[in-house]
């Protein structure tokens, strides 16, 4: 009798928990009365039209589900949304005109100290910062827009922020218009795959702090300063693509201290400076595309214990730079479209080593100003005598079996 | 004077040296825009090609052929002509020719193909070239005598812009790297011409951005329009002080 009691108990309890579908159409604080009526585990369905509300809190577990786009609009005064509970689904949203403050980080969705919250197919058009996770666990954040139209770096937030999280999915995304794309600072063990990063003021992708993520079939295109990836150990970037960040203090690639990393098979092509790396340990680099850089690789003095090896290099103005005649990192079997070797045994490798700093490289390095005698016919006759009698060129940055052949990537 | 311009225009436009060096122009130009695939590259190599060659042809072509015709100046000058518009006419013949010859080989190329800033740059460049360095012999024409030692001279002259100069300006900066030499570097800059053309074509292509990599100076103050105004002023200054040099020496000169 007594356990029936129990059981009957828990069964109106489970009734009670079942989902319902809440139907929230446009009107004074429409969104606010329907999440503060819905019971955890709802889904509310948001119809099409504009919503001029703003602080949304979610603090119970809801799925709210956009239908033909409707519009949230935060009069940029306000914040957007709060998500504040674990297991939040949104959906199919436009959330636009977020306040703007030097003091407080105003964001169009922003979650905190929650986890397994997915947010798909959103538009996030002009907030300071788009979507700000922080103290945020196995998130996913699919296919939303985030965009903005900064003019400078100090108005403006990232795209996608994320502090002090844990097992993030971030896929396919677009970000653009904003300081840095995407930003992670102390963020581990999380994926970043398929986004597009474009435009934006600082950085594509910045990184700190960030340990044993991935990052893959990213575009990061015309930002400011490229991407750069900071402090940082095991990161693995696979299948990117780096291009058109051209300008005066441009990379495609800015690793500083970066340990036991692998950078494998990306494209870098058109950008002021492919790779820059500062103080990194162990960082592999292999079967990447280096076209059309200004400098296709900058490695630093500090740097040490890196494999460069099967890339491909063609029609950079400078292959490798560097800082001092040390060099504690290898080059091995790439293809470098300034090698003028030979190969008499033809098993396509080169029979003479390739020195792939070239002169005007060392000098410029040291001298900056010397830059201004940059494509002088003097300088084309400088590297000439230096391939016959190296003298200035770090003699131990050499790749001893330079391939003949474009490697297929 | 027209007409001392019009018959040195037609014994040149006759001449076989002017015809292959347009020639030779027009092939360079054609095989290089055809070979690379895109426009910075294509721009890059004829940039090459107009430094080079420009300044030691022009240089060169101009010595020879004031020394040849010294005979008919002198008999010119036995008529009641001024000295003055006598050698302005036959620079002014001489520098309209090998200034159309660039033109015809490499400018119109070019403008068809790439139709930019850059390749307006080129152009002006090129033909700006063609005009001091024909100055420059005009002015080694009237200091020396001699055909032989004039025709030296000439070589080293061209030979001292498009090289020396820069080995010079190197050894200056690696000798000087300590202390902010950025703005006297501009100013030497100024004293050759060829440089002066290599930076205001530079700067019209993506490889500025390297250029203001390192030494943000030169792009700002170059790459402005200011900058191009000040570059294009130099080179003029570069073509008409060997003229006025050379119209004072020639007026005391006994031939």
């Amino acid at each position: 009798m007594k356990y029936a009691w129990i059981l009957s108990w828990l069964l109106l309890a489970a009734w009670s928990t079942q989902a319902a579908t809440l139907v929230v159409k446009p009107g004074p604080d429409a969104l606010r009365k329907a999440i503060s009526s819905a019971r955890p585990g709802d889904t509310l369905l948001v119809q099409p039209g504009f919503y001029r509300e703003h602080s949304i809190q979610v603090d119970r577990r809801l799925i709210i589900t956009g239908t033909g786009m409707p519009v949230i609009d935060a009069e940029y005064k306000h914040p957007g949304f709060l998500i504040t509970a674990d297991s939040v689904i949104m959906q199919g949203l436009q959330i636009q005109h977020t306040g703007r403050s030097s003091i407080s980080d105003i964001a169009g969705i922003r979650v905190s100290n929650a986890s397994h919250v997915t947010l798909r197919n959103n538009k996030i058009l002009d907030c300071t910062y788009g979507i700000y996770l922080q103290n945020a666990q196995h998130c996913l954040l699919e296919g939303n827009t985030v965009h903005s139209g900064i003019k400078n770096e100090i108005n403006g937030g990232n795209g996608i922020h994320a502090w002090k999280c844990d097992a993030l999915q971030i896929n396919s995304n677009s970000i653009s218009g904003h300081r840095d794309g995407i930003y992670f600072e102390f963020v581990t063990n999380s994926g970043i795959e398929g986004n597009l990063s474009a435009n934006n003021q600082r950085y594509g992708l910045h990184f700190m702090f960030s340990h044993h993520d991935t990052y893959m079939k990213n575009i990061f295109r015309e930002n400011g300063a490229g991407v750069a990836v900071m402090y940082t150990r095991e990161v693995t970037m696979t299948d990117n693509t780096f291009i058109q960040n051209w300008g005066d203090a441009s990379y495609g690639l800015l690793l500083k201290e970066i340990t036991d990393s692998h950078i494998t098979h990306n494209r870098f092509i058109k950008n002021t400076i492919g790779i820059h790396m500062e103080g990194t340990t162990r960082v592999s680099v292999q079967r990447n595309l280096f076209q059309d850089n200004g400098w296709a690789i900058r490695v630093m003095a500090s740097s040490s214990g890196s494999q460069f090896t099967g890339n491909n290099f063609i029609g950079n103005s400078f292959d490798v730079a560097t800082n001092g005649t040390l060099m504690l990192n290898e080059f091995h079997r790439n293809y470098w479209d300034k090698y003028d070797g030979y190969d008499l045994n033809r098993d396509q490798v080169g029979d003479v080593p390739h020195y792939p700093v070239s002169v005007y490289a060392v000098i410029s390095e040291k001298i900056p100003s010397a830059m201004i005698l940059y494509r002088s016919f003097l300088t084309s006759i400088m590297e000439q005598v230096e391939k016959v009698m190296p003298s200035i060129i770090p003699d131990q940055l050499k790749d001893d079996q330079p391939l003949m052949k474009k490697l297929e990537l | 004077m027209k007409t001392i311009i019009k018959y040195v225009l037609i014994d040149l436009l006759k001449n076989r040296t002017i015809l292959i060096y347009t020639l030779v122009l027009a092939v360079l130009t054609i095989s290089v825009t055809g070979m690379s695939d895109n426009m910075s590259k294509g721009m890059l190599s004829l940039l090459n090609i107009t430094l080079l060659f420009v300044p030691i042809i022009s240089i060169l072509f101009s010595t020879i052929y004031f020394f040849n015709s010294a005979e008919f100046t002198e008999l010119l000058l036995a008529q009641p002509i001024r000295r003055k518009s006598m050698l302005l006419a036959s620079y002014t013949g001489i520098s309209t020719a090998l200034g159309l010859a660039y033109l015809a080989g490499v400018g119109v190329t070019v403008c068809v193909l790439y139709n930019s800033l850059a390749a307006i740059a080129l152009v002006i460049s090129g033909v700006l070239l063609t005009l001091i360095f024909s100055a420059l012999a005009l002015l080694i024409f009237v200091v020396f005598k001699d055909k032989t030692r004039g025709i030296g001279a000439a070589i080293i002259t061209a030979l001292f812009f498009t090289l020396l100069f820069d080995g010079l300006l190197l050894a200056f900066i690696y000798s000087f790297s300590d202390y902010p030499i950025d703005q006297p570097l501009l100013a030497f800059i100024s004293l050759n011409p060829v440089d002066l053309a290599r930076i205001l074509v530079l700067l019209q292509l993506d490889a500025a951005v390297m250029m203001g990599y390192s030494g943000a100076l030169f792009k700002k103050f170059m790459g402005s329009a200011m900058g191009t105004i000040y570059t294009t002023a130099c080179m003029l200054c570069w073509m008409i002080i060997p003229l006025i040099l050379a119209v004072r020496i020639f007026r005391k000169k006994d031939i």
